[in-house]
């Protein structure tokens, strides 16, 4: 993977260093690879919080075992948040608090100053440790240490300084450390098309093909232990829906009644799951699916679509697409039966596809308008409507788990990409496969540990 | 590129051909099927017997079954008027040969929300399956299978590309 920032100037050399790690590291990766992405920042760096991170000392033979500081650099970058300060541009090069001065950084206008100490302490054992210092008062204010670290891991410990590190100075707990699944799509010369369903990092790395098919997948859901993925696929010829565990790749078709089998989402407390059924009589309504008993149980009955049911975060009700009042709206239920469903969105034609923010106050929907359609936000109190992006084909939104950006799907050149904005719309980010189309992007729970 | 709906009705026509032979239509039903294109010609004439006539009615009942595509408007289900006759075909078709089996698949163009499209495609094959049903077709000949924007004929990213999207697409088993 490769990141290329439009406007702003980032780490060059400990980016070649990177891209040079990575060149190794892809040719070992699963063939997921070929869905290596790109992110580039697109708009929106003006108000960005101006960093400098130092290459981390290293002890140990050879070069050093991680670029740790080339891996910070590009987290708090890609969050549109920080402008982490090109490495040609470093006045100098700490490694150690003493040899700091505090005067030159504020005369390059840095904000932040990160240092770091990477060492070999054994035959796969690392000790790798950061100091973070706010440069105008001249005071360390974060720094954390970590030992016993085998080679594999790594790369999570930067993830990890990484959050540490923004929300120190956000006050909003970082997601480098999450996953993404998304959907790629790669057409044959012949006509066939080659479906996957992959799993990457938060920054396209150690992408992990789940699923693969020459028929549609879509929808991918993740439960909130991040230990499995719910998704719909054609493989059998008519749509079903799966749950797949990640660890093993062990899977279990939980849906494949005549008719339309399909968008999954897992309840707060990953027992049960919503699905949108037609069954015999056509008509496309929501049910709940409990995985421990099997028991379903129709939550809608109206003669609409009722469709792409999520949950709120307190397991009370859903969320979901219905087009019973003419076209597409969102409507909230709740889970008791007898309960009645309730219109949220009265702005605009087309309102589809809703997705919760973690705090519960938000929904993210596509919303169409004068045959555009783009991603917006709807505060659930009060209806008011904000359009985040500008293309005119962006699709399925989703959250990341700390409510700051959102991901989703829109089209460049024909080819579907990936993009992401933060929730208050500044800042624009897009994220391209390397070859062939990567669509229905969802951001993953917070790791458990 | 038309090309792949074309080819679609190629190729069904052939079965069809298949089909027809054992039942209902007259040998010799061959080439002598009026003003259609010759795609369905060849493939009807492959079984024929050339020599014997064919009426009016019965050829344009013909080229009626040989259309397997319904078309339908921007966020609608409703089944549009020119494609009545071709419905009845296929519908007085089904009534008569128990043994027939239809698929219905439908489809959506690619703009909005993906899962909602899936229920536009199952809305729009459910419209066609009700009016086979009204020409006699039992339930149990009928499948609906619906793909959304999943499966498009046309990749395109404009007004034609759409409008040759929201389809039902009429395969026999």
């Amino acid at each position: 993977m490769s990141i290329v920032v439009e406007s702003v100037r980032i780490v060059a050399r400990s980016r070649a260093a990177l891209l040079g790690a990575l060149a190794v590291a892809s040719a070992l990766l699963a063939p997921a690879a070929q869905a290596q992405l790109d992110i580039t920042i697109t708009e929106g760096r003006e108000r960005a919080v101006s960093i400098a991170v130092v290459p981390f000392g290293w002890q140990g033979a050879g070069p050093p075992a991680l670029d740790f500081a080339g891996v910070i650099g590009n987290d708090l970058g890609s969050s549109g948040r920080f402008a982490p300060l090109a490495t040609a541009d470093l006045v100098s090069r700490p490694t150690q608090a003493s040899q700091i001065n505090f005067q030159q950084w504020r005369v390059l206008d840095a904000d932040y100053l990160v240092i770091g100490q990477l060492s070999a302490e054994g035959a796969d054992s690392f000790r790798a440790a950061f100091q973070l210092f706010d440069v105008l008062r001249g005071e360390q204010i974060a720094a954390d240490t970590r030992a016993g670290i085998v080679r594999a891991d790594l790369r999570d410990t930067a993830h990890r300084f990484a959050d540490l590190i923004f929300q120190t100075v956000t006050g909003i707990p970082g997601v480098f450390r999450t996953q993404v699944a998304y959907v790629s799509e790669e057409r044959r010369p012949d006509g066939s098309r080659l479906f996957r369903l992959i799993v990457s990092d938060a920054d396209g790395e150690n992408a992990q093909r789940v699923a693969e098919s020459p028929q549609p997948i879509l929808s991918p859901a993740w439960s909130p232990d991040a230990r499995r993925l719910a998704y719909v696929s054609f493989e059998s010829g008519n749509s079903g829906v799966y749950v797949q565990t990640l660890r093993t790749g062990a899977r279990e078709r939980v849906s494949a009644r005549a008719g339309v089998n399909s968008s999954p989402a897992f309840s707060p407390d990953g027992r049960m799951l919503t699905l949108t059924l037609s069954r015999d009589s056509g008509n496309l309504d929501i049910n709940t699916l409990d995985l421990t008993t099997q028991v379903l149980r129709q939550l809608t009955t109206d003669a609409a679509i009722d469709t792409e049911a999520v949950w709120a975060g307190d397991g009370r009700s859903i969320y979901f697409t219905s087009d019973r009042a003419g076209g597409p709206q969102i409507y909230r239920v709740g889970t008791e039966p007898g309960s009645r469903a309730q219109r949220i969105t009265f702005t605009g034609v087309y309102n589809a596809r809703p997705r919760v923010s973690p705090d519960g106050k938000l929904i993210a929907v596509v919303h169409g308008q004068d045959n555009r359609y783009r991603i917006a936000t709807v505060e659930i109190e009060g209806g008011r409507v904000d359009i985040l992006t500008n293309g005119r084909l962006d699709e399925s939104p989703s959250f990341a788990p700390n409510g700051a950006q959102i991901i989703y799907g829109t089209r460049e050149n024909n080819r579907g990409v990936l993009a992401s904005v933060t929730t208050d719309g500044r800042v624009h980010t897009r994220i391209a496969a390397v070859a062939g189309n990567v669509l229905e992007p969802v951001w993953g729970p917070f790791p458990r540990e | 590129m038309k090309s792949s709906v074309l080819m679609l009705l190629t190729l069904s026509a052939f079965s069809l051909a298949g089909c027809m032979r054992d039942n209902t239509l007259p040998e010799g039903a061959n080439g002598d099927v009026g003003p259609d294109p010759g795609a369905t010609t060849s493939a009807l004439g492959a079984g024929g017997n050339s020599g014997a006539s064919v009426t009016a009615a019965e050829a344009e009942r013909i080229r009626l079954m040989s259309l397997l595509v319904v078309y339908f408007d921007y966020d609608q289900a409703d089944i549009r008027p020119e494609f009545s006759a071709q419905l009845q075909a296929h519908g007085q078709f089904l009534a008569q040969n128990a043994n027939a089996a239809l698929r219905l698949e439908g489809h959506a163009d690619e703009r909005g929300s993906r899962e909602y499209n899936i229920g536009l495609g199952e809305r729009r094959a459910q419209a066609v399956r009700r009016v086979l049903m009204l020409q006699g077709a039992q339930a149990t000949q009928l499948t609906t299978v619906s793909y959304g924007e999943e499966r498009p004929a046309q990749t395109g990213t404009d007004e034609e590309s759409w409008r040759l999207n929201r389809r039902v697409e009429l395969s026999y088993r």
